[in-house]
This record gives structure tokens, sequence and C-alpha cells, in this order.
């Protein structure tokens, strides 16, 4: 199994969920996180003083899939969150050891 | 038969209508329903000025970080409820009472006017200006924001309400009631308070700032650097919210239900229309984007720019006189931010001190009934005297405070906001964010 983790626009979120769910993948979780790449974020002037803008506004996504569907979820979403500007994120591919359903117990394959 | 009796107690009934509307027609006379006009027109102005208490509370919260909003909250009650009871003790008195030398009034302190069985319109009247003076107190908070002791705040708010308001207040107001002021004496025109009311709380806002000193994060290497304020909606409501409380603030200082209050209300409308508009171009030419808190300072600055020569200037007169204001807060506030090193998170200083100085000036330039070099004069003249008793005082006040209780908090608290350290609560205890990740550097 392996856990991708992507760091997307917010606004592409609805997108991307639906273009995963249309996969058959059956659940996600979703966070707000805030952070920044290489533009750094950048500058913005409040009543008349400039502020930077540190840390922008993302989503991250982690979703768990099995091995042999990993490659065409992340082909997925480089393809539905790219808008070939700066600041479209990032995808990164974690290894998991096992996962667990707790109602069932059920695990591996199983519990996703 | 039954009918006979039916129409006889009929007419019976009628007889006794007309004669009550008969005998109620002799007995009120037109003074009489002036009179209760009266009572009831300043009386409802009065119930919107005080509401404006909720708008300053809104804009000073929305234009600060979410970790300071309970301590604003907190502030905007306290000088509201610290300044009317040192209003009724000391303040008013002070300000209306007899005044022997056109200085400061020396009776009716704690309401003593007012016996049982007086005249109820000493109460109308003190109703109508405690909240004016509520008003004068408030403006500082905003400008002193994020870094000052609350108990320090509680000491502020009484003098400002007791001493440092009415005494100015008496000078140009006091003869509206038993009292007798110098500077009224000469002429001086400020019909609802740009000097008395809004410089007021403007130059002690300035004297606050001042000793404070700026919020930690705000001059980076001398240079200002802005914090932006966490929630631009609540600011915004808090502005409609003071906008629509002036249609007491202005209209309601004729405090007599008369035909008046229909050019004071256009007037006070287009003004901080203007405002909006100055405000908004002129954000727009210095920081290449349409700037939304300069604008609705902007809205504030035309508001108090009019509130001097509301009564007194045609409704043209106000449209400029509402655009130069808000023109003049965007450079006023950038000159005291970037130039004096003050910092002012809200504005307040610009809005209220310079602008009602501006108003002040105002309302003697576009004077209806023609304009005189004496008129300008004795406006100009108002504006100094107000800085010149104000500004000291309240500097001395706020050293005095220092020197005692302690004006500033600590470092370790100013970083982790007034609400945790003064009042041990948030105002947003469910929310995960906090907006320093995006702005500050420490």
């Amino acid at each position: 199994m392996k856990k991708i983790e992507a760091i997307i626009k917010p606004y592409k979120l609805d997108e991307v969920k639906t273009a995963l769910t249309e996969m058959g993948i059956q659940g996600m979780t979703v966070t707000e996180v805030k952070g920044f790449g290489r533009q750094k974020g950048h500058v913005e002037v409040y009543r008349g003083a400039e502020y930077e803008v540190q840390f922008l506004p993302k989503v991250k996504i982690e979703v768990v899939v099995p091995e042999d569907m990993a490659t065409s979820v992340i082909e997925k979403i480089i393809v539905t969150a790219n808008t070939g500007s700066i600041g479209d994120g990032k995808i990164f591919v974690v290894p998991v050891e096992e996962s667990y359903r707790i109602r069932t117990g059920e695990t591996g394959r199983d519990a996703l | 038969m039954k009918r006979f009796v039916v129409y006889m107690m009929m007419l019976i009934v009628l007889n006794l209508l007309a004669g009550i509307v008969y005998a109620e027609e002799k007995t009120i006379t037109a003074e009489e329903v002036q009179r209760h006009a009266d009572f009831v027109w300043t009386l409802v102005a009065a119930f919107l000025v005080f509401f404006m208490q909720a708008g300053f509370a809104m804009v000073e919260a929305g234009f600060t970080r979410a970790k300071n909003a309970v301590n604003i909250i907190m502030k905007n009650l306290m000088d509201m409820s610290m300044g009317a009871l040192a209003f009724w003790a000391v303040g008013f008195g002070i300000m209306f009472g007899v005044s022997k030398t056109g200085w400061f009034g020396t009776t009716g302190f704690f309401l003593s006017d007012f016996a049982r069985d007086g005249d109820p319109w000493t109460l109308a009247f003190w109703m109508f200006q405690v909240v004016f003076c509520a008003t004068a107190a408030t403006i500082v908070s905003g400008a002193m924001a994020e870094r000052t002791k609350f108990v320090a705040y509680l000491f502020y708010s009484a003098v400002i309400s007791g001493l440092i308001y009415p005494v100015f207040g008496s000078w140009a107001w006091g003869s509206l009631y038993k009292g007798s002021g110098w500077l009224e004496g000469l002429g001086f025109i400020d019909f609802a308070g740009s000097t008395v009311v809004h410089s007021v709380g403007g130059w002690a806002a300035l004297a606050g700032a001042i000793v404070l000193g700026p919020r930690i994060g705000k001059y980076v290497d001398g240079k200002a650097r802005a914090i932006p304020g966490h929630n631009i909606t609540l600011g915004a409501l808090g502005v409609f919210i003071l906008w629509f409380g002036w249609y007491g603030f202005n209209p309601g200082s004729t405090t007599a239900a008369n035909t008046d209050i229909a050019m004071i209300a256009v007037n006070t409308t287009l003004a901080a229309a203007a405002g909006a508009v100055g405000a908004m171009f002129m954000s727009w030419i210095m920081f290449k984007k349409p700037d939304a808190t300069m604008t609705l300072n902007g809205v504030l600055a035309g508001l108090v720019g009019i509130t001097a020569g509301c009564a007194n200037v045609l409704p043209a007169s106000a449209v400029l006189i509402g655009l130069i204001a808000g023109t003049l807060v965007v450079v006023s506030v950038i000159f005291i931010d970037q130039v004096l090193k003050v910092d002012d998170p809200v504005g307040a200083v610009s809005v209220h001190g310079v602008c009602g100085a501006w108003g002040t000036l105002a309302a003697g330039l576009f004077n209806a009934e023609g304009v005189t070099l004496k008129i300008v004069g004795v406006q100009l003249l108002g504006i100094a005297a107000c800085f010149l008793w104000v500004f000291p005082t309240a500097f001395l006040l706020f050293k005095l405070i220092k020197a005692t209780v302690g004006l500033r908090i600590s470092r370790e608290e100013e970083l982790e906001g007034l609400d945790m350290g003064e009042h041990g609560i948030e105002a947003y205890p469910d929310f995960q964010i906090h907006p320093e990740a995006k702005s500050v550097r420490v």
C-alpha cells in the first residue's frame, strides 16, 4: 500500500476529489494547511505598509491506495490539479505498513 | 323598546367621547406637543449614538488580531460603563454646571440638578450628553490596541470621562445647559462635536499611542510593517453601525424636534459618501489597489469632518468637506505610521483628531451665512485650544499610569495575545489558525 500526500491549490479540491472517486477511491483525508515553496510567498500592501504573506493557504489530500493503483492515482492528481502556474503544489508518496478498519478489524486492502 | 335603549346608549357614549376630546383640546397646547416631541427625538438620537459603541467595538476588533479581540471588546464595554459613572459623578457638573470663569462648571455633580418631580429635561439632556462623552472616550481604545494593560485603560477611562472631555466641553458647549464657556462666547462653531468629541478623543489617542510605543513587530529596521486585521467583515459592519449611529449624533444635536434635522441628515450622508469615495481613490492611486480598511476609514473621516458644520453648511459644501476628509485621512494615516512612526492600529488619530480639526476649520470656511476672518480665526483658536488642553493632560495621565500601575503588558503576553493574558479566554477558541503565521516577523 502507498499513501499519496498531495498538496494542491484549495480551489482545485473539488475537481481532484471528483476525479479520484470516479476512479474508485473510497475515502480520503483533507486538511487545510499553509506553506511555501520556491516562490517564498508574496508581498501585499495593507493600509499603505507592506507585509509578506510567507505561508500560502493550501489543501493537503491524503489517500492510501493499493500498490497497483498508485501510479494512476498520482497521474490523475497531476492532470487535475495542474494549472500551469506557480504554486500548483506537490505530491509525496510514502509506503504504508498496514491498515485497519476500526469498526470491523479488517486489515490490508480490505480496510481501504 | 329594546332598539330605543340601544340608541340612547350610543348617544350617551358618543357624548362622552366628544367630551373627552373637547377636554383634551383645552389642556394640551402646541408648546406641550413640541416639548414632548423634543424629548422623544433627543432620546431616540441618544439611543442611536449609544449604538455607536457597538460600531467602535466591531471596527477595532476587526482591524486588529484575533488574539486580542476579547480585550478590545472589554475595553469598549468598560469605557462606556466606567465613563458613564464618571460623567454622572463629576463630568456633567464640570461640563454643564454653572461656570463663573468660563473654564469649568462647578454645580450639578451626581445629577444633583434633578430632584424628585424635577424637570425631566435634565435627564433627557444628560442622557444625550453621556453617550457623547462615551464616544470621545472609546476613540482612544483603538489607537492603544493590542499592547495596553487592561487596568491602565480603566484608569484612563475614568479620567477622560470625568475630567479631560468635560473641561473642553464646558468651553464650547457649556451654555447648552447651565454653563457658559469662553470659547463659545467668541462664536466658536462646533455643532455636534468635530472638536469637542472627536478631536478630544483623537489627541488623547495620539498621546496614548506615543507613551505606549509601537506593537512588537510593527517597525523592523525602522521600516513600518503592516499587521493586518483579522476580520474586515466585522470592521465593515462596525463602520455601517457608526454611520447609522451618526444620524443620532448629528441630527440629534438639535436636541429639538424641528425641521433643521433634514439638512443635517443630508449633509451627514453626503459627507460620509464623499469621504469613502475620496479615501478609495486616494488609496487606489497610492497603493495600486482600493484599500478596504482605508475606504472604511474614509467613511468615518467624512462623518467626523461634517460633524462641526452639519447645521451651517449647504449640501454641496458637505460633499467637498467629506471628499477632502477622505483624502486627508489616507495621507494622515501614512504620515503618522511611516513618518512619525506612531503605531495606531485602526487610524483613530487620523480619523478623529486630524479630520476633527479639518471639520472644525471647514465649518468656518463653508459657513452658509458667509465667512469672515474672525470666524476662521475663532475656529482655528478652538482647534488649537483643544490640542493644547487634551494632548498634554492625556500625555501626563498616561505617563502617570505608566509610573504607577504600568501601561504596557509584558513582551510574552503581547506575543501570546491579551485575551489569554488579561482575561483568560480566547475570542475564537475553536478556530485553529493564528494569523501571525502570515504576517509578522518577531
